[in-house]
């Protein structure tokens, strides 16, 4: 049995998750022989830790952990005092600065510990030196859960695809910019009418402009080209534009002659437009789902869907890299 | 550039070799070939039509050779639009002057606007456009989403582009 010590930060949407299906899937992750213990949980009101494992129950109920920390430690501090082998990193992205996502995971990496994230701020700002600092601390850096929610993309190029060149990555990955696209599609609503529903029924923010003008698009695109490219590019390098322009006429145009419209990100083009899809394409999914065609030279176009989004999709990405960091030396190796 | 010819051979053995000679002489990459033997011309020939890929300069010496070896070009030269492209534009597109717009794309001689519809829900709201392009080849179809890019920007138009099915 291997024992693993794991602290998380972050109790949003996603640490809810987190802490949801490490509980729900303890069990199953023993008798796979990984003894996964939760030893602490860190969120910007305090932390609670716990050396048998922080009982999902007691705080599952709880928005933020102000009446069950056990400790007033926060983020870095937390980190640098915790016992752990792996830490979650599920804070608020920031794509600008990073932070605080960006401290936490130097912290953690620097102190030889695994960090598994879905937070794509990081990522995006400095993920050549993140993957530097793992490498020189013998650590690993996954992020499967920043790029398409719980769709296998980056676990399936690097480790079932392996052998293959990949020539280019396109596709859906936001799920918000979806939902509307297909909503003034299906209904000929203007935009403004369907980013209004998506709102009421939670799926865009109230501030839906780091979604919409296809900010959080381009941001994946960086982690792709960095991660599977090997391009070091910044957000900067990015040619985005977002959906804010496309009118229910202009798809009413594009489904008479057999396309939608969907917001597509271009790895190695590093684009991010509205683009004219073949509605029998593989990627023209519908609604809130992601979609991502991997073009390769041994295995042609391969195309995955799921959903991008949602807490307990996201932390089932993350417990896919958890697994894998202990996998490697388990079942994946080659002696 | 891509060129279409279409020729007359009698029907005799070596023929189409003869008509393949020219064409090879003048460095013309050939692309297709399309022997039509079950349609026979009131005159008993058989029509050949080819697609090659060659510098239009030559394009006469090669008439004039094939015309030496007894062999008839009924068209040749012509650019064949082989391919298609479909995109959408969003913005005052008429307003920006949409003649311009399909101007700047048939103007170039290698593409050309085929098929427009446009939708106008008011007067100072956004238009939408739906337009088809054809062009000689695939290089020349990018070259005219390029120049449509372009316009774009400069009659700040949202130029939405068919994705690319194939890995560039």
């Amino acid at each position: 049995m291997r024992d693993v010590k794991v602290s998380l930060v972050g109790f949003g949407i996603v640490g809810h998750g987190v802490v949801d299906v490490l509980s729900r899937k303890r069990e199953l992750l023993r008798e796979m022989g990984l003894n996964l213990r939760l030893v602490s949980v860190t969120d910007h009101t305090g932390t609670v830790t716990s050396e048998d494992g922080v009982d999902a129950k007691k705080i599952l109920g709880e928005r933020t952990l102000a009446n069950v920390a056990t400790s007033s430690m926060k983020g870095k501090e937390a980190i640098d005092a915790i016992d752990s082998d792996l830490m979650i990193e599920v804070t608020p992205t920031n794509i600008v600065h990073g932070q605080p996502g960006l401290g936490h995971m130097e912290a953690a990496l620097a102190s030889g510990k695994h960090v598994v994230t879905s937070n794509k701020g990081p990522l995006v700002v400095s993920y050549g030196r993140l993957k530097k600092l793992a490498e020189e601390n013998g650590v690993m850096l996954k992020f499967e859960a920043t790029v398409g929610g719980t769709m296998p993309l980056i676990s399936l190029v690097e480790r079932t695809l392996v052998g293959n060149a990949i020539l280019g990555v396109r596709g859906i990955f936001n799920g918000t910019c979806n939902y509307i696209l297909t909503r003034m599609a299906e209904e000929g609503i203007p935009y403004a009418h369907a980013l209004s529903e998506a709102q009421d029924m939670g799926i865009a923010e109230a501030d839906p402009s780091y979604d919409v003008e296809g900010v959080d698009t381009a941001g994946k695109v960086v982690i792709l080209a960095n991660s599977l490219f090997d391009m070091n590019i910044k957000y900067s390098d990015v040619d985005v534009t977002g959906i804010t322009g496309v009118t229910p006429e202009a798809l009413a145009l594009a489904k008479k002659r057999g396309y939608a419209i969907k917001l597509i990100g271009d790895v190695p083009a590093l684009t991010v437009r509205p683009t004219l899809v073949p509605l029998d394409s593989p990627l023209a999914v519908a609604g809130t789902l992601n979609s991502a065609a991997i073009y390769t030279d041994l295995s042609g176009t391969i195309t995955v869907s799921g959903l991008g989004a949602g807490s307990i999709e996201t932390a089932s990405a993350i417990l896919t890299d958890i697994t894998s960091i202990y996998r490697t030396k388990r079942i994946d190796a080659i002696f | 550039m891509r060129l279409s010819m279409d020729l007359e051979l009698q029907d005799v053995p070596g023929q189409l070799l003869l008509a393949m000679q020219p064409l090879s002489d003048n460095k013309a990459n050939i692309i297709s070939v399309v022997h039509h033997r079950d349609r026979k011309t009131p005159r008993g020939m058989i029509p050949v039509r080819f697609i090659v890929e060659m510098d239009r300069s030559r394009i006469e010496a090669v008439k004039a050779r094939l015309k030496e070896s007894g062999i008839s070009v009924v068209r040749a030269g012509e650019d064949r639009f082989i391919e298609s492209v479909s995109v959408v534009l969003v913005g005052h597109v008429l307003d920006s002057d949409l003649g311009d717009t399909i101007n700047r794309i048939d103007s170039t001689g290698f593409a050309e606007v085929m098929d427009l519809s446009l939708t106008m829900p008011g007067v100072s709201e956004h238009s939408s456009a739906y337009l088809k392009i054809r062009a000689t080849g695939k290089a020349e179809i990018h070259k005219a989403l390029t120049i449509l890019r372009n316009v774009g920007e400069e009659k700040k138009l949202l130029v939405i582009e068919p994705i690319e099915m194939e890995a560039v």
